[in-house]
Parts: structure tokens; C-alpha cells; sequence
């Protein structure tokens, strides 16, 4: 019987995509609480393994043993369907992401504009689940996704339309492919294109932390005022599914800032490019996001709205129009 | 009033903040009418953990209720302690030894620290950042050590007697409490750098969660609450009591009435605590910490007396009436939070949830204090 | 304009001077004990539930059952009993009941006993299942410790 190879890869890398999805959302969470606790003078997990090297694994038996409880009165399709409709498109995005010049399970032309678009459908996840389950605290929860929804992903996609321009291409490979050899070549520093770029990625990265739901915009959540937000009502694995999917947003927003600003599996130095440089970049930003989360207090959906249209959105159009003058002059 | 409140709110819905609510510290209730995210209507419902003190203080002679006082505020139970012997010796005209009252006031200085630091921590918290609890925590551990090692307790010290203290204090409290001083004025800038100054939090407290003057005097708010509204009005200033009038300090006074006032009056009351102690540690006389004739069973003349103190929260007034017999006929407390708390309704009218959530943390609330 | 652009610079620099404080004490060494693998030394004041002082010279309690402990006690969860015995001066304890599920650590009992027969112990790691438990005779657990 004949099998197309390619299915084959494709099927592997399925499988390793979803395996390094949920690894990841496994041990970000130890990472988290690991880095959290030395910020704070702490040691943090302990008991469980080495370094509590095994804690991720008990947390997830003590999650799927849980009885998964749905109250009464919930929706029960939209409350069941929730959690994986934040998971699934996470996992959808690996498939277009590029580890390095060979280690990508499909590399579409539109690349990008398929990562933005799957990223959307984590907000309409979260409403779903939230507006499903009934409960006040996260029908508040649910309004405040969407406001802050509309407040990011307006100067994201400015900047990185302004990154398209520049590389010509929504390939993840080809944008690149067009920033080796050396971190000067990097978009963060491409001082050629705009003398904003670094600017550009502080946006990028803000929106990113706002697209992910991480402190300081995580309001959606807020504990201290919404109780668990949108997840009020969910236990066992239906919480964990969302925190997995959280998490496997994460990795998805700092692998796409590596690709696009950090110059992907270029090393700065010009030697040895591959995919250990990708990975280094990528938890970089991501001890980047947890530290950040440790560090500030939360933001209100209004002072994220007011950053929005008042700073990132006016900064990114300046860029974008500096950017195409210079296109064009040079 | 916002406009938004004032136009006539067609769909609002009750959301019960409570009991048990992570940003209420405690079993407060607080009901409230929404329309939308703004609060149309807020209703603290208090009384989930009432003990009544006050009648337990009239079942119980005067010494016995001497522990209870410092189950009402835990944060600052040191001051609440000296309300409760203040008054008893006022009434019984007990002498009470100069070093005693230099030892009441360092270590109430030092526990308003503590409570300071602790509110610090927790109203942070309220704002979402978890960095700052646990380094106020790191610094509030060492008070609680210093005040361990001369009450033998860490929360409910019961340090004060009527005539005196408990305990005289070592050499090595002196040179601990000198070094936390040092300790804590050496932290105070980082505190400033990490959140004081943080465009987060200022963006969140500025002009945010107004209490103005009339309404602190309508309701009768007292401590840093009024003190962020521009009154200056402290106990140890104003009514002077023990040994503060020879103590050299300033009361904090903002006019802003925001919320970031209120958070700034105590972090310079931190600083001006550490001033008071500093000077109690180097004027310390020597001498007993206990008055010679004190009666072992107190009856106190007939008659009705008051003694305010100046806690972390504002003004405890302890007001009792003596038949003369061996326990008091009537005792009333008179606690700040309480006051402080009845103008959180009208405060936070037509607020947004996290704004008016910022406010609660603000007003710095014990629950058990209110609920006494 | 120039406010505005000063704002977001000095708020931006705010924001990384955080970072800079956090990171600092994430290479810091922890402060925090590892209990219960470590654990710190009571303070001689440490005041924990009250126990019985034996009188050195005969071995038995110190206690003279004046019944002072129990008067002064706020929430009356101290029991004394005493007998009158031939040729022994004063009364004999034979009963002295803490009721510490009631007790609330004040320490007047302590304050209040002239004789000194009752002290603080050191205990601290008070956990149990059954409220009985924590009817403490004392004049057992002194018997106990001989």
C-alpha cells in the first residue's frame, strides 16, 4: 500500500505539535510559579520530584480525576465547547510556525494571516464559556474580553502590517529568511525600514501580553474582582483546558514576536543559526511575560482602552507612515 | 454622581461582593445594584462574624475583657489594648509609670507599622500585583519577631495592663528595633520605585474614588481616610494621650481626596511611626513598667468616662460607664472602620467595579473590627 | 504634545525601573524557612497553653488550689479541685482540667497565680481530629513527664 510521505510528516508533526503544545502548557505553569516564588524571595514547588520537576504531572491527575461539574442552569453545549474552542486554535497555529529553515509542519504563504486569524477565535472562546456559564461575574468578564478585544488588536495588526511592507511577504519562513545573519539585521533594530522598530515591538509585545490575557491586562480574569472571571463556574479538566490553552497562547505570541522581530532561529553573532536560538528567544519572551506579570498591578479595561487609542494606536500609524516614506524614498 | 448613573438605568442587576469575595478581606457583604459595570447602588451588609463584645464586656470583669480587645482590630491590636487600659485607668485613677508609657508607644508605633505594611500589601493585591504583599510581608516579619519576643504573641499580643505593661523590655529589642528602623527606611525607596511610582497605579488611583471633606465629617470617617481628604485630625495630636505630646512628628495631610491620598498619607505615616519610635527608643527612661497600688480586683468610682486613641485606621473611642462594681455596667466601642465603611455607598455611586474596588482597598477595612 | 510624549517616556521608564527591582530580587537568596523542614526557635516568651510547675523539693505541683487561675480567666476553661489531706499544710491538687478548646492564649491565669505554679509551654504544633484531644489534663501531663 502506497502512503504519501507527506501525510505521514504531517501526521508527525501533528502529533509533536500537540505534544509540545501541552509539554509547554505543563511546565509554563511550573516555570510560573517556580519564577514567581524567586521574584518574591520564595522557593516554590518542592516537593514533587526534583526541584518539584514533577508537580506539573500531579496537577494534571489532580485535575482530570476532579468530576467535572456543570452547574444548573448553564448552557451546556456553549459551556462544554468553550474550553476547546480556546485550545484548539492554539494548537492550529503551531502547524504554520517555523522552528527553523526545515522544522515546520506546513509553511503556508499566508502564514501570518492564518496565526491572526485563528488567534481571534480565543476571544470568541472565552465569551462563549463565559456568557454560557451563567454566572455574573463572568457574563462581566465576557463584555470585558471583547472591549478589550477591539483595543488591541488594532495597533497589533498596524504593526505588523507595517512588517509585511518591510519584508514583502506573510511567509514566517521567508520574513525569516530576510533577517539572517546577525542581530543587525534583526526587524527590531532594521533602523533602515523606520527608526520606530523598537517601539514596534514594544506595541507588538504589549498587545501580545493583552491578546494572551496575561497581567497587566488580564481583566478578563481578575481575580481580586471578578473571582476567576471567566472561568468561574468551570472545575477539573474544563479549567485546565482553558489554562492549557492560556498557556499554548503564550508560547504562540512569543514565537511569532521571535519571528518576526527577533530574527526566528538567527543566532545574533552571525554562527551557528537553528532552532536552539529559536527556542532561547522564544522562553526569553516568555520569562519576559511571567515577569512582567509579577511585577505590576493590573491595568482597567478603560486605562487599556485609553492606551490603546491614545498611545499605541497613533504610535503605530506614525510608524507605518514612516515606514512606507522610507520605502519609498530608499 | 456620574452622568451615566444619573440617566434613568433600565437594566441593572444585583451582584453580591460577599461574604466571601477575594478583594473583601473578610466576610463582608456588600450589595450591589449594577448597570453594567457601573455601580448604581451599593449596600454594605455587615454582621457575619458579630461577637458582641460590647455585651461580653459587661458579663466579664474589667481585667477579663482586657483580651478581647485586641481580637477586634488583629492588625493593630496594641492600640486598641491602650484605648481599653486607658480609659480603666482613667476611671480608677491609676498612675501609670513614665517608662510604661514610653514601652505602650514604641511598641503601638511599631504594630501601626505592621498594620501599615500589611494594608500596603493587601490593597496592592486588590490591584492585581502579588510582588509587594510579599515584601511587605518580608519586613512586617520582623516587627512581628521584635513584638514576639517582648509579648510572648505575634498577632493578639493582650501587652497592657491597667498600671503598666506586662514585660519589661531587653537590650536586644533596642538594638532590633534600631536595626529594623534602618531595615525599613532603607526599603521605603524600593517600595516608592516598585509602586508608588508605577504609571499602572497611578493611572488607577489619581483622581480616582473621591471621598471629599463634608462627607468624611458626615459620616464621620477618621485616620488616613480623612486625613487623605484634607482634615487634620489625629488622636495623638489633637487629644493628646500618653507620651505623644513630647514625641516630635508631623501628620500627613493630602488634599487630593483621591485614593492615591489615602495611600500616600500611610506610607508617610510609616515614616513618621519609625520617627516616633526612634525618639521613644533614645528618650526610654529608666524605671518600673508597672504602678505599685494597683487594686488586684478594679472597681472603678461610679461614672461614665471616654479615652480616644489614634489606631491605624482612625479614632477608637472606648466609652464606659462604672456602677462601681467589679464590671462594667455599660461599654461602648467606638471603632474606625466602621464609620469609614458607611461612606463606602455613597462613595462609590456610579463608579466602575474595579475603580470602586480600588476605593474598598483604600479605605483599609478589618472586618473584624467592623463587626465587633 | 510635549506633555504627552513626556508621560508616556517617564511612564514607560517607570514601568522598566519595576522590572529592574523584581529581576534583582529574583537573584537574591530566599528568605522564607522551609518549614516543617526547618524550623525557628521559640522565644523564652512564647506564650502557648498553660502547664503545671513541679515543685522541685517533693515533686509534686507546685499549686496551692487558691482557684486565682480560675477567676481570672476570661473564658473559664481552667478547672481546679483540691482535697484536704492528713498532715500535708494547705490542700492537695487533684484536678486541674484546661479546657483549651476555649482558651485564647491571654496569659492572665499566668499573671494572676502568686506561687508560680503555672507556666507557659512551648508547643506550638497543636493539630488533632477529636475535640477531646484538647481537654488537657494537666496534672497528668505532668505526671507524664517525670
Amino acid at each position: 500500500m502506497y502512503v504519501d510521505p507527506e501525510i505521514i510528516r504531517l501526521l508527525a508533526f501533528l502529533i509533536g505539535v500537540i505534544a509540545f503544545a501541552a509539554l509547554n502548557a505543563a511546565y509554563l505553569v511550573w516555570l510560573e510559579r517556580k519564577e514567581a516564588a524567586h521574584i518574591q524571595r520564595r522557593i516554590g514547588p518542592k516537593e514533587v520530584g526534583p526541584f518539584g520537576l514533577f508537580q506539573p504531572l500531579v496537577d494534571g491527575i489532580k485535575l482530570m480525576t476532579k468530576q467535572l461539574i456543570v452547574p444548573a442552569g448553564v448552557d451546556p453545549v456553549l459551556f462544554k465547547i468553550a474550553p476547546i474552542l480556546v485550545m484548539v486554535p492554539a494548537i492550529m497555529s503551531f502547524v504554520t510556525i517555523p522552528f527553523s529553515d526545515t522544522l515546520v509542519a506546513r509553511n503556508l504563504d499566508i502564514g501570518l494571516l492564518a496565526i491572526f486569524a485563528f488567534a481571534s477565535v480565543n476571544v470568541l472562546g472565552l465569551l462563549l464559556g463565559a456568557w454560557g456559564s451563567r454566572n455574573k461575574y463572568a457574563v462581566i468578564s465576557a463584555a470585558r474580553v471583547v472591549s478589550q478585544n477591539v483595543a488591541y488588536e488594532i495597533p497589533m495588526l498596524v504593526t505588523v502590517v507595517t512588517l509585511v511592507m518591510i519584508s514583502g511577504t506573510m511567509n514566517l519562513s521567508k520574513i525569516v529568511g530576510l533577517q539572517m545573519g546577525g542581530f543587525w539585521h534583526w526587524n527590531i533594530f532594521n533602523f533602515s525600514a523606520s527608526p520606530l522598530m523598537p517601539v514596534a515591538f514594544l506595541i507588538f509585545f504589549v498587545c501580545m501580553l493583552a491578546e494572551t490575557n496575561r497581567a497587566p491586562f488580564d481583566m478578563a480574569e481578575a481575580e481580586s474582582e471578578l473571582v476567576a472571571g471567566a472561568f468561574t463556574e468551570y472545575s477539573g479538566m474544563g479549567f485546565g483546558v482553558f489554562f492549557m490553552g492560556e498557556y499554548a497562547n503564550i508560547v504562540i505570541g512569543a514565537s511569532v514576536a521571535t519571528i518576526l522581530f527577533l530574527g526566528g532561529w538567527d543566532c545574533p553573532f552571525g554562527l551557528f543559526p537553528g532552532v536552539h536560538w529559536f527556542l532561547i528567544k522564544m522562553y526569553f519572551l516568555i520569562f519576559t511575560v511571567i515577569w512582567i506579570r509579577w511585577t505590576y498591578p493590573r491595568t482597567t479595561f478603560y486605562g487599556l482602552l485609553n492606551l490603546s487609542w491614545k498611545i499605541l494606536i497613533p504610535i503605530s500609524f506614525v510608524n507605518l507612515i514612516l515606514t512606507s516614506a522610507m520605502l519609498k524614498v530608499f | 454622581m456620574s452622568a451615566f448613573a444619573e440617566s434613568e438605568a433600565k437594566e441593572t442587576f444585583v451582584l453580591n461582593l460577599g461574604p466571601q469575595h477575594p478583594a473583601t478581606h473578610g466576610v463582608l457583604r456588600v450589595k450591589l445594584t449594577m448597570d453594567g459595570e457601573y455601580i448604581v447602588e451599593a449596600e454594605p451588609v455587615l454582621g457575619y462574624i458579630h461577637r458582641m463584645h460590647e455585651k461580653m464586656g459587661e458579663n466579664r470583669t474589667w481585667a477579663q475583657f482586657l483580651p478581647n480587645t485586641g481580637r477586634m482590630d488583629y492588625l493593630h491590636a496594641l492600640a486598641f489594648n491602650h484605648g481599653y487600659v486607658s480609659v480603666v485607668e482613667r476611671a480608677a485613677g491609676i498612675e501609670v509609670p513614665e517608662r510604661a508609657e514610653y514601652l505602650r508607644v514604641i511598641t503601638s508605633e511599631l504594630n501601626r507599622v505592621s498594620s501599615h505594611l500589611l494594608w500596603f500589601g493587601a490593597f496592592i493585591l486588590d490591584l492585581g500585583g502579588f510582588s509587594p504583599l510579599l515584601y511587605a510581608f518580608d519586613d512586617r516579619e520582623h516587627i512581628l519577631d521584635l513584638l514576639e519576643s517582648v509579648t510572648g504573641s505575634r498577632l493578639t499580643y493582650c501587652y497592657f495592663r491597667f498600671g503598666g505593661v506586662y514585660n519589661d523590655i531587653d537590650g536586644d529589642f533596642v538594638v532590633g528595633a534600631r536595626a529594623f528602623i534602618k531595615r525599613l527606611r532603607g526599603r521605603m525607596p524600593m517600595y516608592h520605585n516598585l509602586v508608588t511610582k508605577n504609571i499602572i497605579l497611578m493611572k488607577r488611583l489619581r483622581e480616582v474614588g473621591p471621598i471629599s471633606a463634608e462627607m468624611c465629617r458626615k459620616y464621620g470617617a477618621t485616620g488616613p481616610v480623612c486625613r487623605g481628604s484634607g482634615i487634620n485630625f489625629d488622636v495623638r495630636k489633637h487629644e493628646p494621650y500618653s507620651i505623644y505630646p513630647e514625641m516630635d512628628f508631623e501628620v500627613p495631610v493630602y488634599e487630593q481626596c483621591d485614593s492615591m491620598a489615602r495611600y500616600m498619607v500611610r506610607m508617610d505615616e510609616i515614616e513618621q511611626s519609625l520617627r516616633i519610635v526612634e525618639q521613644a527608643l533614645d528618650k526610654l527612661p529608666e524605671g518600673p513598667v508597672m504602678a505599685d497600688k494597683v487594686p488586684k480586683i478594679i472597681k472603678p468610682p461610679k461614672g461614665d468616662y471616654y479615652h480616644a486613641v489614634e489606631t491605624a485606621r482612625g479614632s477608637f473611642g472606648v466609652r464606659v460607664v462604672s456602677d462601681g462594681s467589679n464590671t462594667p455596667y455599660r461599654l461602648k466601642l467606638r471603632s474606625p472602620t466602621y464609620s469609614n465603611l458607611s461612606l463606602y455607598g455613597e462613595a462609590c455611586q456610579g463608579m466602575l467595579l474595579p475603580d470602586a474596588l480600588a476605593l474598598m482597598g483604600s479605605l483599609d477595612l478589618v472586618i473584624p473590627e467592623i463587626d465587633r | 504634545m510635549i506633555d504627552y510624549l513626556r508621560e508616556i517616556i517617564s511612564g514607560t521608564w517607570s514601568l522598566f525601573v519595576g522590572l529592574g527591582i523584581t529581576i534583582r530580587y529574583f537573584f537574591q537568596p530566599v528568605v522564607t524557612v522551609q518549614y516543617p523542614h526547618e524550623t525557628l526557635p521559640m522565644t523564652p516568651r512564647f506564650r502557648g497553653h498553660i502547664e503545671l510547675v513541679k515543685d522541685e523539693e517533693t515533686g509534686e505541683p507546685k499549686c496551692i488550689v487558691c482557684g486565682m487561675c480560675q477567676k481570672a480567666c476570661p473564658s473559664n476553661c481552667i478547672t481546679v479541685n483540691g482535697e484536704k489531706r492528713e498532715g500535708v499544710k494547705g490542700k492537695v491538687l487533684t484536678e486541674y482540667t484546661l479546657d483549651f478548646t476555649k482558651c485564647s492564649l491571654c496569659g492572665l491565669c499566668v499573671e494572676s497565680c502568686t506561687p508560680k505554679a503555672i507556666t507557659f509551654s512551648k508547643d506550638y504544633n497543636l493539630a488533632g481530629v477529636r475535640k477531646e484531644a484538647y481537654i488537657f489534663d494537666l496534672k497528668k501531663r505532668l505526671e507524664a513527664k517525670n
